[in-house]
């Protein structure tokens, strides 16, 4: 979107005083005919408050998630069963922490700040993905995590790749390709376990049965309940419903779950001829709810090991700061 | 070397001519692959605790470079995963250093300073050598170089940063130093000029501490006692309970495959 450029010296996210009042209209409806027609809203282009707060809270939850996510896995970093493993392990929780700095980046050029927005996650203000509020009992976890948690945030993010707001679209191209190498070994490491001993088969078998609910709650509430569905919908940040994402997401894992013998915990999952999809058995919403009020299994840890890390961080934070202060203070001395 | 004719379960059993240099190497192999695997999983105990993001990344990618390092040089000398995994305490040849716990992220760093520096000038000198490890060290020497530039930086924000950052930097780089004289004994199977390492090293570090405005720690440059004694399989006391959250999983289902 090329034609609603703001002049660099006006304020481009407080369009509501004086003069702005009476640009606002062309400018809005310069925004809504570049929305319609699929062109990209680009950080300098002129957009409305409302549209810029909901992808800095929807960008912001995201790269929240990405980092508290690390966290489940890093939590079998020191105990992969072989050095194959462990590599890949290492380089998947690796690849979490860049895709929280992109996003946080992405945040930034819609004018919030990465420390704020970290802020507001240690406070609770701002959530990450109720799916890292479950624990990681077993080395098979690693790999159900990878196969249905990384495949269900595929699911959700390759949509975003065409979303209206061009720096977290580009994020998001990055990022999926990479999501999708962690769906790939995650499944990979599941057929390893399911076709080895019955130990490890077992093992499997019961990552699946306790991962899966909680997965497809990753698409969250059913439509019908979804609050900020509608206008996200009209803005083309949000494409599809959260029902036809979760859909989606069933009718993939289903032939795959086959595949790597293993069983999905849902009596009720069969093939709908009519339909062309499976149907399934009813999600446990209160269960979704509780764990997203904080009663989760996790809630309470995950934050506590992210607010100690930044804390226990904070005088290594402030010793480059001063570092770099002095640095260019003598770089000035000496030019 | 021709793989056929020697089995490296016993070293030093055959007179073949071929294979004098195989028992050496092994041991060569397994010193400094076990510095390498031992180091990665220090600094894989970061994850998700790092003070920030960009951290994050930086200790997770020397990890992964002295991982795969590490698979390079156990796979010389056996198989990787059967010498990371069923290995007791005293096998593991790696210096005493590269064990020590992360402490705070200053105590991470000097860790990183002193054996990066190690590593960048060992790799250098062995990559100019006709050994059968001069390819690893060749291709190694890179990532080396990136390890010991990322400590070298921190090692001057910290000490020359805050009073406190500078007060940690200084605890880190004096309780490490006891273990920096055993980087310079002799590895068995590695020809190289360790009196020239070990005083271009001092020269290095001596060089970085001070910039940081810091001053090189003055006790001794190993224990009375252990001396060279992490290449000998004598460990401390924290690398046993390393060993065994590493070890753990692998154990307990013997002869599974991953
Ligand atoms: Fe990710
Ligand atoms: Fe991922």
């Amino acid at each position: 979107m090329a034609t609603a450029h703001q002049p660099p010296s006006t304020a481009p996210h407080h369009p509501a005083a004086g003069a702005a009042d009476t640009a606002a209209p062309a400018l809005e409806s310069a925004f809504d005919a570049a929305v319609a027609a699929d062109e990209r809203i680009e950080p300098r282009d002129w957009m409305p408050d409302a549209y810029r707060a909901t992808l800095v809270r929807q960008i912001a939850q995201h790269a929240h998630s990405e980092i508290i996510g690390m966290q489940p896995e890093a939590n079998w970093i020191t105990r992969a069963p072989s050095l194959r493993r462990k590599a890949i392990l290492m380089a998947k929780v690796q690849d979490e922490a860049g895709h929280g700095l992109y996003l946080y980046s992405a945040a930034e050029t819609l004018g919030a700040s990465r420390d704020d927005l970290l802020d507001k996650l240690h406070s609770g203000r701002q959530k990450y993905s109720s799916i890292f509020n479950y624990p990681t009992l077993t080395w098979a976890d690693v790999g159900a995590i990878g196969w249905l948690v990384d495949g269900a945030a595929i699911t959700n993010q390759v949509p975003l790749c065409r979303c209206s707001y061009g720096p977290y679209a580009r994020a998001m191209v990055r990022v999926c390709k990479e999501e999708s190498f962690h769906q790939r070994q995650g499944y990979e490491l599941l057929l390893a376990l399911s076709r080895g001993t019955p130990a490890q088969h077992a093992m499997a078998q019961d990552a699946v049965d306790r991962w899966w609910w909680p997965s497809l709650m990753m698409f969250g509430p059913p439509d019908a309940e979804s609050s900020h569905s509608e206008q996200s919908m009209i803005w083309k940040i949000k494409r599809h419903s959260n029902d036809e994402l979760r859909q989606r997401f069933v009718d993939i894992c289903v032939p795959q779950a086959e595949s790597l013998g293993l069983t999905l915990p849902d009596p009720d999952l069969k093939w709908n001829e009519e339909r062309g999809q499976h149907d399934f058995g009813a999600i446990d919403w209160s269960e979704f709810w509780s764990v997203l009020k904080g009663n989760g299994p996790c809630n309470e840890q995950r934050i506590t090991q992210r607010r100690r890390a930044h804390e226990e961080g904070a005088w290594v934070r402030e010793a480059a700061a001063a570092h770099a202060v002095k640095h260019s203070e003598r770089k000035e001395a000496t030019a | 070397m021709t793989p056929t004719p020697v089995s490296p379960a016993s070293p030093g059993a055959g007179p073949a001519p071929t294979t004098t240099e195989a028992p050496a190497l092994h041991a060569a192999a397994l010193a400094l692959g076990d510095d390498a695997l031992v180091l990665s999983h220090r600094l894989g105990e970061w994850a998700g605790h790092a003070p920030v993001l960009e951290e994050e990344v930086a200790l997770a990618n020397i990890a992964l470079d002295l991982l795969g390092q590490a698979r390079v040089l156990l796979s010389l000398a056996g198989d990787e995963d059967e010498l990371a995994y069923l290995r007791e305490e005293r096998a593991f040849r790696n210096l005493q250093l590269v064990e020590q716990p992360n402490g705070d992220f200053a105590h991470t760093i000097a860790r990183q300073l002193y054996f990066s520096v190690y590593q960048t000038l060992l790799y250098g000198q062995l990559a100019d050598t006709d050994s059968l490890l001069a390819p690893l060290a060749a291709k190694a020497v890179k990532e080396v170089a990136y390890h010991q530039d990322h400590a070298e930086q921190w090692t001057l924000r910290l000490g020359d940063g805050t009073a406190e950052s500078h007060e940690r930097m200084r605890r880190g780089l004096d309780a490490l130093w006891r273990f920096t004289g055993e980087m310079f004994q002799p590895v068995p199977g590695l020809d190289l000029d360790w009196q020239g390492m070990r005083e271009q090293w001092t020269a290095r570090v001596t060089e970085v501490i001070e910039k940081a405005t810091l001053s090189v720690p003055e006790g001794p440059q190993s224990g009375a006692w252990t001396a060279g004694a992490g290449r000998e399989g004598l460990h401390t006391e924290s690398f046993g309970r390393m060993l065994a959250e590493m070890q753990h999983l692998h154990r307990s289902h013997p002869g599974a495959s991953w």
